[in-house]
Formats: structure tokens, C-alpha cells, sequence
């Protein structure tokens, strides 16, 4: 088991929305707590809730109801600034479209976050080839993203979510473009990042991809009906280790 | 905001890159603001270098000289009463003012159109009686053969000084002085030619006849007394306005007016003159200056359109900005900053294709050379940067105010 450190709670979570005159709960009694170095796969049907409990997560949007504690603080009370810079310094973004910004470079791609708390260039472009060269694209930093293949795009949307050195890493059906065998290659990085002690965070549908976490979250209708330790994983990771 | 600068300069360096990605639509997103401000140069330049020609001619006349000209009321011209100076008012000044020398009369003959012939060749010129003293109040002088003089003033010589474009103008071949010419039928000795003095706003200013004040007088003849102006020297500039206050109180006495009616003349120095003219130019730049600034607020406009386009474009980017730590001042800012970079660079286009075509158009039309003044440039720079963030300001909010996840949604 991992340190049982808490890095996230959530307490009765809710998130409503109005659909014309009916109103309904995205997400309801949602209570879950994530520890240092956790990996977890929350998963569902779609329409379950994955990608409104993720954009909370994320700190992208409020709960309707509840208390959604960051490493202690309550940001569900925080504005939108406060919100930001806990999104910059806290949450790394993983998107199964890669979302790089399009005329930059990769190695700009990585620097981008480091702007937003006023890093001076050098200290940004170190600590961006740092990054890039961790997910192993030290030769392709100054590609723009066309001229990247689909996993190497996505490595560079890693290393970007890795160059701040965020307290959760949130990943959005990373695999969803990417073909089989890169799906390995992205995968066999987020087992690398959590044995390096990271906390990862995956939304999906891909069973395998699932079997691949720790911790496995279900939701269904917007609430949370199984959290279980992953045996497979376990029995995995021994083989590896 | 303690890392303003920071901000400020990091917007400026995306800003730049974005600005250069799409560098075609760039241009013609600018062009309002190129051909505003590109306008706005060209005609300052052109007006500028004309009014430092105009300040160095009336140089010459020096500041010590008075004209004194027939001025119809308003009212009085509705009624159909004309202002007139007679030469007893002319010669009532030069006997009884004091201090003052150089009294000349000056007297448009012949109409505005009037005819000079040499040989078979004709041609309209301006013509002008007036006595030997005018060469010195307008330093007219000379180039070949003399002005005339007191003696064939008094005696009523045929005899005339021509402005240098006339010897063209009526093909005069040889040494003109002495030949004879025709001027409304009436046949002149040329005694003298007068220096060039070149064009003016395309107006040829070599272009007249000068004959003695009373051989006009005489050729007139008495049917109807003409319209005269007078010039005149003070001889020390501190009595100025004690002269020209005798001046007026001899004329008002002279015509007389009732106490409370207006001055049918008018009394200027050349100075007041000069000021006359300043204001004149004044209020045309102040007008073209109107004119270009619509132009710079279409280009404003112009910019913002592309601006909004360009943010709905973006959205997905604002989204991905967002989601690492942007916040909505630092969008805001970047588009600003975009914007008002946009402006610049087209203010700095603008700036030199104006010069250029202000160049250009002073060559062509032999205006004096165009002069650009600093005032003039960083109006134009203030006034891009200006519609910059006056036009940027939309955009900018609406990519600021965006949600991110709808915008990293947007597809």
C-alpha cells in the first residue's frame, strides 16, 4: 500500500445543471478521498459523470454542493485567480486530443505553464528539456506538434503536465488516439511515473486500460458505485519489479 | 501586479509570434491603420514643409511693414457698398503720418486677366502700378536692367519691370531690356527683369507685370478713380501701433465713418499676416487631421473584427491556456498587447510610406520639401497604440471571459 497521505477529499460532492426547465445532478453524494501516489482509473459509460468529476478534479469548474479539499484547502470556495494558479501549480492536464497549442514548439508547448508564475526563459527552457527529455523527446524539441507523431505529441502534453510539477496528474482518455502499440508506450510511462512517486489520475472507458491502475473508480448515473484496489495491477507490477 | 512587466513582456513575445504566423492576414488586418496613419504623414509633411516655405518668404518682408487694404463689411457688401482707399488717402498718409517711409501704392490694372503681347504672342498676367519704393518693402530687385524710378513715376513713362516667367511666357528671344511689349494694347519699354523667385503651390510667382503707379493712372484715365492698396515701412518698430493707430484714425476720418460704424480697411503687419496665415494652416490640419482620424477609427474597426475572428479561432487554445494556470487577466492581456502591436506596426508602416508619399508629392507639384515634425510621429504611434486598446478591448474581454471547458470543447 502506498502512504496513505491525502492529497484530495471529496465530501458530498454535487454538481446540478439545468436542462431547459428540468434540472439534474451530473454528480451526486460523491465522497472520495486520493492519497499520495495513488493510480487511479475512473471509469463509466458515458454520460456517467467521468468528465464533469474530472473538470472538478481539475479545478475547472465548481461543485453545486460539497467541499473539495486540495491538499487541505477548501477550493471550492476559491475565485476564479486563485483557481487558476492552483490549476498551474497543482493539476497537470493530459487530454486525449493532446490539446498542444498548435504554432508552438514542443519545447515552447513545455515552457507555456512556467510563464504563468513568471519564470524567468532560462529557467523555463532548463526546466522544460528536463521534462522533455524524461518522456524521451530530448531530439524533437523543436518540432511543432504537426510534425510530431500522435504519441510523440502526447509525450510532449506528459512532459507539459510533469514541467510544473503538479501535485495530480490528470489524464483524459490519454490513449483514446493513439494506436495499440503506443498505447503501450504511454501507458508503460504512467506505470514509470507512478513507481517515481507520482499521483495519476485517469479517466477511461479502456478496460485494459483500466486493469493497468491500482484503483479503480466506477461511476454510474453521476454516482460513485465501486472503488476497489486492483488485483491485476498488483500481480503486474510485481512482474515488473 | 508586481510581475506586470513580466506579463507584459511575455505577451508581447506570443504576441509577436502570432502576429508573424499569420503574417498575410496580419498585413491586411493593419492596412485601415497603415493608409490612416500613411495619410495623416503624407499631409502633415506636405502642409509642414509649405507653411516653413511661407515663414521664410514673409521673412523677407520684414516685420516692420504695414498694409493697409479696402475691407467691405459684411453688411456693408449686402447693401452693395465696396470699400474703397483712394490715392488722397494715400497721399494723406505719407504727408501726415510720422515715422513712417517707403508709402507705396499698389494697384491691380487691367482686371485679373489683363494681356500682355510681344510679337504675336500673347498672354494673361497679373499687372500691377505701384511706385518705385515697392522694390524695397518687397525686395523685389532687379535681376537685369533697374526698377524704375521717382522720375519715371512722375513723368509717366512706359516703361515696365517683368517677372522672369514672362520673358518665357511671350518667347522674348535676346536681351529683353529695351525691347517694347504690349500690355492691354497699350505699348512698354522693359526696363528691368526681377529676380526669380519660383513656384508656390503650382502658383508662378515670376508671373506679373510691374508698371509706374501714375503711367496707370494716366491710362485709366479718370473715368473712375481705382482701388488702391498701401504699403509702407515704420521706421522703429516701438511706434507700430501709434502708427497704425494715426493711420486708422485719418482714414476713418477721411471716409467718414460714423463713430460706431466698422473700419472699411483693414491695417496688417506683416507679422499678423504670418499669424493669419498660421491659422489658416492650423485649422487645414486641424480638418485633415479630422478626416484621417475616421479613417484610423474604420481601421480600428477593421482591426477588431479580425480580432473577435481571430479569438473565436483560438478558443480551443484560450481553453488550453486556461487549463495551465492562464488567468483572465494574462489572456486579456496577451490579446491586447496583440492588438496594440498590430496597431504599432502599421502606425510604423504607415509612417514611412507617408513620408515617402509626402516626398513624393512635393517633388511632383514643386511644393518646398516635405518635413515630417516629431509631434506629428508620436501622434500618429499614440493614436495607433490608442485604437489599438480602444478596438482591442472587445476581443480581448470575450477571450478572457471564456469558460475553459467550453472552450477546450470548442471544436
Amino acid at each position: 500500500m502506498s502512504s496513505q497521505k491525502t492529497v484530495i477529499e471529496l465530501r458530498d460532492i454535487a454538481k446540478h445543471y439545468m436542462m431547459g426547465s428540468e434540472g439534474f445532478y451530473a454528480l451526486n453524494q460523491i465522497d472520495l478521498d486520493i492519497h499520495l501516489n495513488d493510480y487511479i482509473a475512473i471509469v463509466g459509460s458515458s454520460g456517467s459523470g467521468k468528465s464533469t468529476l474530472m473538470n472538478l478534479l481539475g479545478c475547472l469548474d465548481y461543485p453545486s454542493d460539497g467541499e473539495y479539499r486540495l491538499k487541505g484547502t477548501n477550493v471550492a470556495t476559491l475565485d476564479e485567480n486563485s483557481l487558476a494558479d492552483i490549476r498551474n501549480r497543482e493539476i497537470g492536464f493530459i487530454f486525449q486530443n493532446f490539446n498542444l497549442l498548435p504554432r508552438a514548439s514542443a519545447l515552447q508547448n513545455v515552457m507555456q505553464p512556467l510563464v504563468y508564475r513568471g519564470m524567468p526563459l532560462a529557467e523555463r527552457k532548463k526546466r522544460a528539456l528536463d521534462a522533455l527529455t524524461m518522456v524521451g523527446l530530448k531530439d524533437r524539441v523543436g518540432h511543432v506538434p504537426n510534425q510530431l507523431s500522435g504519441g510523440q505529441r502526447q509525450r510532449v502534453a506528459i512532459a507539459r503536465a510533469l514541467v510544473t510539477k503538479p501535485a495530480i496528474l490528470l489524464a483524459d482518455e490519454p490513449t483514446g488516439n493513439l494506436d495499440s502499440s503506443t498505447t503501450i508506450e504511454i501507458m508503460a510511462l504512467f506505470d514509470q511515473l507512478h513507481r517515481d512517486g507520482q499521483t495519476l489520475i485517469i479517466v477511461t472507458h479502456e478496460q485494459e486500460i483500466a486493469d493497468r491502475c491500482r484503483r479503480v473508480i466506477t461511476l454510474r448515473d453521476g454516482r460513485l458505485i465501486d472503488d476497489f484496489m486492483n488485483p491485476l495491477s498488483e500481480e503486474q507490477e510485481g512482474a515488473n519489479g | 501586479m508586481a510581475n506586470l512587466s513580466f506579463k507584459i513582456i511575455e505577451g508581447t513575445r506570443s504576441a509577436g509570434q502570432s502576429i508573424f504566423a499569420h503574417g498575410f492576414r496580419s498585413f491586411l488586418t493593419t492596412l485601415g491603420i497603415i493608409i490612416g496613419v500613411a495619410s495623416v504623414i503624407a499631409v502633415v509633411s506636405v502642409v509642414q514643409g509649405f507653411s516653413a516655405s511661407i515663414s521664410q518668404q514673409f521673412d523677407g518682408m520684414g516685420t516692420n511693414v504695414i498694409n493697409i487694404e479696402p475691407y467691405t463689411p459684411r453688411k456693408a457688401r449686402l447693401q452693395g457698398v465696396t470699400a474703397k482707399i483712394s490715392y488722397d488717402d494715400f497721399l494723406e498718409i505719407k504727408h501726415q503720418v510720422k515715422g513712417i517711409s517707403n508709402v507705396t501704392p499698389t494697384v491691380r490694372v487691367f482686371g485679373p486677366n489683363a494681356v500682355a503681347a510681344y510679337r504675336g504672342q500673347s498672354t494673361s498676367t497679373m499687372v500691377i502700378g505701384t511706385a518705385s519704393t515697392y522694390q524695397k518693402l518687397y525686395t523685389v530687385y532687379p535681376d537685369f536692367g533697374r526698377f524704375f524710378n521717382l522720375s519715371d513715376d512722375k513723368s509717366r513713362r512706359r516703361v515696365a519691370v517683368l517677372g522672369p516667367s514672362i520673358i518665357n511666357k511671350l518667347d522674348i528671344k535676346g536681351d529683353p531690356i529695351g525691347q517694347h511689349l504690349s500690355v492691354s494694347g497699350e505699348w512698354f519699354k522693359v526696363i528691368g527683369i526681377a529676380e526669380k523667385r519660383g513656384k508656390l503651390f503650382g502658383f508662378d510667382q515670376d508671373d506679373f507685370i510691374l508698371l509706374p503707379y501714375s503711367t496707370t493712372r494716366a491710362l485709366l484715365g479718370g473715368a473712375e478713380e481705382p482701388n488702391i492698396s498701401i504699403s509702407l515701412q515704420v521706421d522703429d518698430m516701438n511706434n507700430i501701433s501709434q502708427v497704425k493707430q494715426h493711420i486708422k484714425n485719418l482714414l476713418r476720418r477721411n471716409h467718414k465713418l460714423a463713430k460706431d460704424a466698422a473700419d472699411d480697411f483693414k491695417i496688417a503687419t506683416a507679422d499678423q499676416m504670418l499669424d493669419t496665415f498660421n491659422q489658416i494652416i492650423g485649422s487645414t490640419t486641424v480638418v485633415l487631421g479630422g478626416i484621417v482620424g475616421i479613417s484610423l477609427l474604420v481601421g480600428g474597426i477593421g482591426i477588431m473584427n479580425i480580432m473577435l475572428v481571430s479569438v473565436t479561432e483560438r478558443t480551443r487554445e484560450i481553453g488550453i491556456q486556461k487549463a495551465l494556470g492562464a488567468t483572465r487577466f494574462d489572456i486579456l492581456l496577451q490579446f491586447l498587447i496583440e492588438a496594440v502591436f498590430l496597431c504599432l506596426l502599421g502606425g510604423l508602416i504607415g509612417l514611412l510610406l507617408g513620408f515617402g508619399a509626402g516626398s513624393l508629392i512635393s517633388v511632383a507639384t514643386d511644393l518646398p520639401p516635405a518635413a515630417v515634425p516629431m509631434w506629428a510621429v508620436l501622434l500618429s504611434f499614440g493614436f495607433s497604440a490608442g485604437i489599438g486598446l480602444l478596438f482591442g478591448i472587445i476581443p480581448a474581454a470575450k477571450a478572457a471571459n471564456l469558460d475553459p471547458i467550453d472552450a477546450l470543447r470548442y471544436e
